[in-house]
């Protein structure tokens, strides 16, 4: 609990402050120091996407696609294709109504192409959007997944 | 620690490879109770995931409790040939960590 009262006092202070933060609390895991804590932890997905791309404006495109269920019986195992021919930078995929909405995001600045596929658990119907970075600026897609039986608790 | 396999598949060749990647992993949300104790079972997901082509980063893939138990995480490379190597590393908010390497056909 004490490591939930630190992020949330940190988030005022600005993501790269918490990533360090946590890299500070956790010592042991080198590869792990620049894991975007502070949007995994947001709670909204305004407050997710502003905290990894620094801006929530992101513009609708036609060159982002999704391949997911429209309906997804298991909400625990939904599978997601997320293809761009942007010159993607990142791609995040965040599940609007999950308790942390935000569940995955890939850095291809190394040089991989505009793919990224992932199995993510929703805990209820939602949109789901594929952000993706491209040229400094945000675009995104979305589509509504119905999920009948919750995946995201016990 | 338990041993957690981790399996990669390549698939296809040339311009754009798939590169997939399978973990045998909980991906514990910290929000489940143990049914027996009552008890909340501490959350334990992979972090990281980092995928090498022919020993240059090209994706680094965050993941968060919200990715499905047992993670099958794909990615594309551009411009693979014949014989080079793909390597992936992950590790967890435990400091557990696992890879896989395998060659492009």
């Amino acid at each position: 609990m004490k490591r939930r009262t630190f992020i949330k006092g940190s988030i005022a202070s600005g993501a790269l402050v918490v990533a360090a933060g946590a890299g500070l609390l956790k010592p042991g895991q080198v590869l792990a120091g620049d894991w975007p804590n502070a949007a995994f932890s947001a709670t909204g997905m305004d407050e997710a996407v502003k905290s990894l791309f620094g801006s929530t404006d992101a513009a609708e495109s036609a060159d982002i696609k999704i391949k997911a269920p429209l309906q997804a019986e298991n909400g625990a195992v939904v599978p997601l294709k997320v293809e761009t021919s942007l010159p993607a930078e990142w791609i995040a995929i965040v599940a609007e109504k999950n308790p942390s909405p935000l569940t995955t995001a890939v850095d291809l600045s190394g040089g991989a192409a505009g793919y990224y596929s992932a199995r993510i658990k929703m805990g209820q119907t939602s949109d789901v959007y594929a952000y993706v970075k491209a040229d400094g600026k945000v675009y995104m897609a979305k589509q509504q997944i119905k999920v009948t039986v919750g995946g995201c608790g016990g | 620690m338990a041993k957690r396999l981790t399996k990669m598949k390549i698939k296809g060749a040339g311009d754009r490879v798939q590169v997939l990647v399978l973990a045998n992993h909980p991906m514990e949300t910290g929000t489940r109770k143990d049914k027996k104790t009552g008890e909340l079972i501490p959350a334990h997901f992979i972090q990281k995931m980092i995928f090498e082509h022919n020993g240059k980063v090209v994706a680094e893939a965050n993941l968060s409790q919200g990715v499905s138990k047992n993670p099958l995480i794909g990615i594309e490379i551009a411009g693979a040939k014949s014989g080079d190597t793909v390597k992936v590393s992950w590790s967890d908010n435990k400091g557990e960590s696992g890879g896989a390497e395998s060659t492009v056909k």
